[in-house]
């Protein structure tokens, strides 16, 4: 077995050493009648070319985004990741350590955290941001938690525009914590009211912006809204380029930021690893919860960092942590970051107007199409297509024809009656031939 | 002095500060800026199109201002991301014997297949017909995960073992719901020696939290449960093996306790590289279990994620497990994504977990096989008891010389008398080459030291580690306490000043005022 260095050899002068008879002594604890004479159900131990040949055949049997013209978004983006992304964190010292709880040989970890931080921080224009949550939805759950121990009130207000995923987190947490949820209609054209819903109980009113629709919102009034009954603003985003284009919420007076930061970096991986971004203003960074890498000093007056405000955290804190969370998204973080310090705010902003070029190019090449009509009137990189007959079939076809054309939302929100809707999404990495093939697939499926 | 380049003439003028090297550089070990401090505002390190003219669609809310970040060529970027890995220890490089943390080699088998395009460009809201090899990894691990547990069903999408955690313990909550008990089934049992995150997760949704005391043995014993348990428990959270490296010998006596007094149990699965193929926890009445893909079966801990952390459910718990899940239907395999008409107690996060990761545990798994596995268990085990055997006469434990599971626990009391602390005795592993083991874990012990070497530790390995370990320990207790107290003396940093961070806490770079230049 090439992964377990013993010989038959070792084993025996080894427990000899110890001083058992067999390695049977050692497992002395385990009650007789419950131990089992290893996994028959389970095939034996394979080589290195057999495994690879069963993962490819699976992987085999799976479209890949690249090998199609490709227009699925909806809370996962595929972008381009530069090539020294995915070999740097590769690197057996990023790829192999632990949490940096030994911070004297763990100041690369540590330096990065600090970067991304700040490059979160200020992408987000907000005073502070922690060193990663799990993803996206996850964030927004401890988000809406965070507003609740900040106000010290329970009840948050979901726009109908937030990713009907993240709602659903964040409801199953809320329910299993009695807390109150107001979940606003699905708003695919934007115009829900929910200013109205806030009352003197809300702790929070969470917005997303694009939202899952695709659409711009305006998060200056509601926050305001927010602000004069005592309720903070929680700004989500599942596009974090976006950024590079558009208002940060942090500038529309967001209390917490919360965003899924996957398109920086980060592969597809059907659904994961990805990685969360969460930032907030200074006053409440001890409500945060994540983990925190700080400035500090060592013996010798040098500059390092070490992970800071732990009496937040749950090894310390026990049941009164502010969050049960123990890792963050590290590797994750670490391709975001390395792909932003790469970007710089320049390449950002380059990358945004191209992905909005094509999504405007797309939606205008639309305009002539019959049975189709682009529903957002503003949007970014993605928007919402209404089509004549079942948006899901007619998706199911233009797989068919070689085109993954993107999202109905009735996949999203199945009983919603909104099963004419689907969510396209444009990014760098088409072409236009891509969006002539997005078309005449469309034409064909309809 | 300075030439007509503005160079300094005389040796030492550019800084006059007395220093090794100009630089303050040792050979190989050469301090990194900050990304912030090499400046590259107003450039990129990507080329990437610009496009021509177009009307904008963002309806007046276009950003005005750049974000303020620099962008490095790549040549700077590959060079300060090497420098700053340069800075970490890590398994690749040598023993990292981090206690309950399971740090195992991590097979680069699983990296080439986690990243074949089938798994790694796979969008999550794809038609499910265009994902049917992806599907069926996830049955297959499940599969795995369910036969070498013994349980019945299993939740793979919480994303990391505390996430894990709070899926079992929603499970639970979920059951007590259905049964109308909500009201009076509010408490759950927590042992002191259990790590934070169960208390923590059992606090978040609702919980009251009582504990419960280990016996003088560092086990929890049926009467100590049974004393606390009542109509008003929901549930026992126990680890086993225990955070004491040792097996919990009354386990089933404490289950049926707990199921026959109405309540289930939630075992903490962190430790389960112990027991792989030896015994399944299905066979000991556990209901809800985690297990932490990057601990037992090898996905990389990345500095701190991502993990992983499925949930086996016992027949009890099944019917509430999260969306999403699998369905086998006609042939093919569909993800039901919606809890309509099942008892799924809700959603854990976007999409389906972290598919990366199954990828990479089922390349482990197919590695090892069904024998290999139960092999590479018995191997942890092994090693965490030869490190006891080469250590138990000089260095204390606080449960006697027994044997113990996968890990193997000290405390400091050895240590009494000799100024020196579990921590200054870590921080001198350090100099050593090694990484600590766990300190001050579990908080039942005092100056804890928790060693796990795991499996993939070679004997010569193992045999240096003691070694070193008894020359520290005699050194101690010699009374070279300086050793201690100034250790680590050759990582990259000095002990770092951690009152200082959270005392007045920077968590950001911001841009210095130029001192001197402003005034002229």
């Amino acid at each position: 077995m090439r992964y377990l260095p013993h010989s038959p050899q070792n084993r025996a002068d080894m427990l000899a050493r110890i001083g058992v008879a067999s390695i049977d002594d050692l497992f002395v604890d385990i009650p007789k009648d419950k131990l089992i004479d290893g996994l028959p159900d389970l095939p034996r131990h394979k080589g290195e070319i057999e495994v690879e040949r069963i993962l490819s055949g699976m992987a085999g049997r799976n479209v890949s985004a690249g090998s199609v013209p490709f227009f699925v978004g909806a809370g996962a983006y595929k972008h381009h990741v530069p090539a020294s992304v995915d070999h740097l964190i590769q690197r057996s010292e990023f790829l192999t350590s632990y949490t940096p709880y030994q911070p004297e040989i763990a100041q690369g970890t540590l330096q990065y955290m600090f970067e991304f931080q700040t490059q979160v921080a200020r992408l987000t224009s907000m005073d502070v941001a922690n060193a990663s949550m799990y993803d996206g939805s996850t964030g927004c759950a401890e988000a809406v938690l965070m507003a609740h121990r900040a106000t010290r009130r329970r009840k948050a207000v979901l726009s109908g525009g937030l990713h009907p995923h993240y709602a659903d987190v964040v409801r199953t947490v809320s329910d299993m914590a009695s807390d109150a949820v107001v979940t606003m209609a699905p708003d695919p054209l934007a115009t829900e009211n929910i200013i109205a819903a806030i009352d003197k109980e809300t702790s929070c009113v969470v917005v997303q912006s694009p939202d899952v629709f695709g659409n711009l919102r305006d998060l200056k009034p509601i926050a305001d809204a927010c602000h004069a009954n005592g309720a903070l603003l929680v700004a989500v985003f599942t596009e974090v380029v976006s950024l590079g284009l558009v208002t940060p919420p942090g500038e529309m007076g967001a209390d917490i930021v919360v965003g899924e930061g996957q398109s920086i970096g980060n592969a597809l991986n059907f659904g994961g690893p990805y990685v969360g971004l969460f930032a907030t203003r200074d006053k409440f960074v001890r409500q945060m919860p994540g983990r925190l890498c700080g400035e500090t000093v060592d013996a010798n007056g040098k500059r390092g960092f070490v992970l800071t405000l732990s009496t937040r955290e749950q090894h310390i804190r026990r049941e009164k942590a502010t969050s049960n969370i123990c890792t963050n998204s590290g590797l994750c973080a670490l391709a975001f970051t390395i792909h932003m310090t790469l970007l710089g705010g320049v390449g950002l902003e380059r990358l945004a107007r191209l992905n909005h070029a094509n999504a405007v190019k797309l939606a205008d090449m639309l305009k002539g199409v019959s049975g189709v009509e682009v529903l957002s009137k503003t949007f970014f990189n993605e928007f919402t297509l209404r089509v004549k007959g079942d948006a899901a079939a007619i998706i199911e076809k233009m797989a068919g024809a070689g085109v993954l054309g993107g999202v109905p939302v009735s996949r999203l929100l199945p009983n919603a009656g909104l099963d004419d809707l689907v969510i396209v999404a444009n990014t760098e990495v088409n072409t236009d031939d891509d969006r002539a093939a997005f078309v005449a697939a469309l034409k064909g499926a309809i | 002095m300075l030439n007509n380049q503005g160079r300094p003439t005389q040796a030492g003028e550019a800084h006059g500060l007395a220093r090794e090297t100009f630089t303050g550089n040792r050979a190989l070990e050469i301090d990194e800026a900050l990304i912030f401090d090499q400046g590259g505002f107003d450039r990129t390190g990507v080329d990437i199109d610009e496009p021509e003219e177009f009307a904008d669609r963002l309806g007046g809310l276009a950003r005005k201002n750049r974000a303020d970040l620099p962008g490095l060529a790549e040549p700077q970027a590959v060079r300060h991301y090497v420098r700053l890995s340069r800075k970490n220890y890590s398994i690749d490089a040598g023993l990292f014997p981090l206690g309950s943390c399971t740090m195992k080699h991590n097979p680069r088998l699983n990296e080439k297949m986690a990243r074949l395009p089938g798994f790694a460009d796979v969008h999550p809201l794809q038609p499910q017909s265009t994902v049917q090899g992806a599907l069926a990894l996830m049955q297959e691990l499940s599969r795995w995960l369910l036969s070498s547990t013994g349980m019945e069903a299993v939740a793979l999408s919480p994303k990391a073992g505390a996430h894990g955690e709070l899926c079992g313990m929603m499970a639970i909550k979920a059951a007590i719901v259905s049964r109308g008990e909500q009201e009076t089934r509010k408490t759950v049992l927590v042992p002191d020696s259990a790590h934070g995150t169960n208390p923590a997760t059992a606090a978040l949704i609702g919980f009251e939290v009582e504990s419960v005391p280990a016996g003088e043995d560092g086990l929890v014993h049926p009467a100590a449960v049974r004393e606390k348990l009542g109509p008003h428990v929901a549930a026992i959270m126990l680890t086993n093996p225990n955070t004491c490296g040792l097996f919990e010998r009354e386990i089933s006596e404490i289950a049926d306790a707990v199921h026959q007094a109405g309540g289930y149990f939630y075992c903490d699965g962190a430790n389960f590289n112990a027991i792989v193929g030896v015994a399944r926890p299905g066979d000991l009445g556990v209901d809800a279990m985690h297990i932490n893909l990057h601990k037992t079966f090898s996905t990389p801990h990345g500095g701190g994620g991502p993990g992983s952390g499925p949930v086996v459910l016992s027949e009890r718990l099944a019917a509430f497990a999260p969306v999403p899940f699998l369905r086998q239907k006609d042939g093919a395999l569909t993800l039901v994504e919606d809890t309509e008409g099942s008892q799924a107690f809700g959603r854990m996060t976007a999409f389906h977990g972290q598919m990366g990761m199954y990828v990479r545990a089922l390349s482990y798994m197919l590695s090892h096989g069904g024998d290999g596995l139960r092999q590479a268990s018995q191997d942890a085990v092994l090693n965490a008891n030869y490190v006891r055997a080469g250590l138990s006469d000089l260095f204390s434990q606080p449960f006697g010389d027994r044997p113990c599971m996968h890990e193997v626990l000290f405390d400091e009391s050895w240590l009494k008398g000799t100024d020196v602390t579990t921590l200054d005795f870590a921080k001198a592993l350090i100099d050593e080459g090694y990484h600590p083991m766990t300190v001050y874990f579990p908080l039942v012990v005092k100056g804890a030291m928790l060693i796990e070497p795991t499996e993939s530790e070679s004997k010569a390995s193992l045999d240096l580690f003691i070694m070193a370990m008894r020359d520290l320990a005699l050194r101690a207790l010699r009374g070279e306490k300086e050793r201690f107290a100034t250790a680590p003396r050759f990582a990259p940093r000095a002990r770092l000043d951690e009152t200082r961070a959270a005392r007045s806490p920077v968590l950001k770079w911001t841009a210095r005022a130029p001192v001197a230049e402003a005034a002229e």
